[in-house]
C-alpha cells in the first residue's frame, strides 16, 4: 500500500484499524516512506518491512482502503481479508502502458494549451510528452536509479521539442516543453509530503519532500541539458 | 475560456490514468481539476496576483476532494492529486531553469522564488481545506453527542 503512494498516516491508521477489529487494541505501528514497523504488543515479536520501491497506484490504495473498511465493520473474516489482499498484491496495473502513454500525450497537449500556448503546439507537445513518458518507464526498467531515468526522459523531451521546432512544426518551443514535462512532475509526492507534515509525520513528510525536490531537479537538469544543445 | 475548460478537464482526468486511479473516479478527478483551474484562471485573468489565485484554486480543489472522498468513500488523495496538478507552476520552474542555463541568474532566481511561493500557496490551500474539513467534522460530532 505504501509502495503505491498512500500517505503514511493512512497506512498507520489502516493497520491499527485492521488489528483493532480482530481484537488487538494495543497494536503500534510506525511508518516511514522506506519502512514499516508493526508490533502487536510491547513484548511480542515485531514485524519489520523494508520498502525499497516506491511508485504510484491509487487504484490499489482505494481497494485496500475498501477492504479495511469492510474488516472494521465486521463483514470480512481474517482469512477472507488475507485472500483479498493477496489478490490486490498480484493485480497488474489498471491501465496498459499504451493507454497510459496516450493519457500522457493528451495531458501534455492540454497543458501546452492551458499555459497559453497556441493550437499548433498541441500535436508536438503530445508527441514529446508520450515519448518522454515511455522513455521514463523503459529507462526505469534498465536503471534502478529513478532520478537518472527522469533525467534521461526530460532530456529526450527537450531534444524532441527542439527537433519539432527545427522541422517547422509548432510555434513556441517553451510551451511544448512545459506541456510535455508535466506528466513527469512529482505532484503526488508534493501533496503527500504536505499532508504528512501536517499530520505530524515529520520524518515521512521531509523525506517525501526531498524525493520530490530531487525529482524536480532531475527534470530541470534534463531539460537544461537538452536546451544547451540549441 | 471554453478551450481552457475542456483542456483542463482532459488533463486532470489524464493524470488520473497516469496515477492508476480507479476507473470510476476518473470523471470526478477531471471535474475537480477543471473547477480548480477555472477558478485560478479566472482570478488571474481578473488581475489577481498568481499566488493568491493559486491559493484559491488549491483551496477549492481540496474542498471538492473532501466532498468527493466522503461521497464516494474513496481516499482523498485520488481526487486531490489530479486536481492539484494543473496548478503546479511547471511553466515558471521551466523558465527559471532555462534562465539558469543561459547564465541570467538574476531573472532565474526571481522566477525560482516565485515558483516556490506558488508551491507554498498550493500547500497552504490544501491545508486550509483540510483544517476546515476537520472543524466541520468535529462540529458534527459534538452536535451528535448533545
Amino acid at each position: 500500500m505504501l509502495q503505491s503512494g498512500a500517505e503514511t498516516h493512512r497506512v498507520e491508521d489502516t493497520m491499527q484499524r485492521m488489528a483493532g477489529s480482530f481484537g488487538i487494541d494495543t497494536s503500534q505501528s510506525y511508518v516511514t516512506p522506506t519502512g514499516i514497523i508493526f508490533s502487536i504488543d510491547g513484548t511480542e515479536p515485531t514485524n519489520f518491512l523494508r520498502i525499497s520501491e516506491r511508485s504510484t497506484d491509487l487504484h490499489k490504495v482505494a481497494v485496500v482502503n475498501n477492504i479495511s473498511r469492510k474488516i472494521s465493520s465486521g463483514v470480512l473474516s481474517i482469512t477472507e481479508a488475507e485472500e483479498k489482499l493477496q489478490q490486490v498484491e498480484g493485480n497488474s496495473p489498471t491501465y496498459s502502458l499504451f493507454f497510459q502513454a496516450v493519457a500522457a500525450a493528451l495531458v501534455s497537449g492540454c497543458f501546452a494549451i492551458m499555459f497559453k500556448g497556441s493550437w499548433p503546439d498541441f500535436v508536438p507537445a503530445m508527441a514529446a510528452g508520450a515519448a518522454g513518458f515511455i522513455a521514463m518507464v523503459r529507462f526505469h526498467e534498465w536503471v534502478e536509479i529513478r532520478f537518472f531515468a527522469e533525467f534521461l526522459a526530460s532530456l529526450i523531451i527537450g531534444l524532441v521539442s527542439i527537433l519539432f521546432i527545427q522541422v517547422g512544426i509548432g510555434a513556441e518551443m517553451d510551451k511544448i516543453i512545459i506541456g510535455a514535462v508535466m506528466p513527469l512532475v512529482p505532484g503526488l509526492l508534493i501533496t503527500n509530503a504536505v499532508r504528512d507534515l501536517m499530520a505530524g509525520h515529520l520524518v515521512a513528510g521531509l523525506s517525501k519532500g526531498a524525493e520530490a525536490l530531487l525529482t524536480a531537479f532531475a527534470i530541470g537538469a534534463g531539460i537544461a541539458a537538452g536546451i544547451s544543445f540549441l | 475560456m471554453g478551450e481552457q475548460l475542456i483542456t483542463s478537464f482532459i488533463a486532470a482526468a489524464g493524470f488520473g490514468v497516469l496515477f492508476n486511479a480507479p476507473r470510476n473516479s476518473l470523471v470526478q478527478c477531471g471535474l475537480v481539476g477543471m473547477l480548480g483551474w477555472v477558478l485560478y484562471f479566472g482570478l488571474a485573468a481578473e488581475g489577481t496576483d498568481t499566488v493568491p489565485a493559486t491559493l484559491a484554486g488549491a483551496f477549492l480543489v481540496g474542498g471538492l476532494s473532501q466532498v468527493c472522498a466522503k461521497y464516494y468513500k474513496t481516499p482523498v488523495i485520488i481526487f486531490n492529486v489530479s486536481g492539484i496538478i494543473p496548478l503546479v507552476p511547471g511553466g515558471l520552474a521551466y523558465d527559471a531553469m532555462r534562465n539558469f542555463v543561459e547564465n541570467d541568474y538574476n531573472l532565474a532566481v526571481q522566477l525560482a522564488v516565485k515558483a516556490a511561493l506558488i508551491s507554498g500557496a498550493i500547500a497552504i490551500g490544501l491545508v486550509f481545506s483540510e483544517v476546515i474539513n476537520q472543524i466541520i467534522r468535529k462540529a458534527g460530532r459534538t452536535r451528535a453527542i448533545k
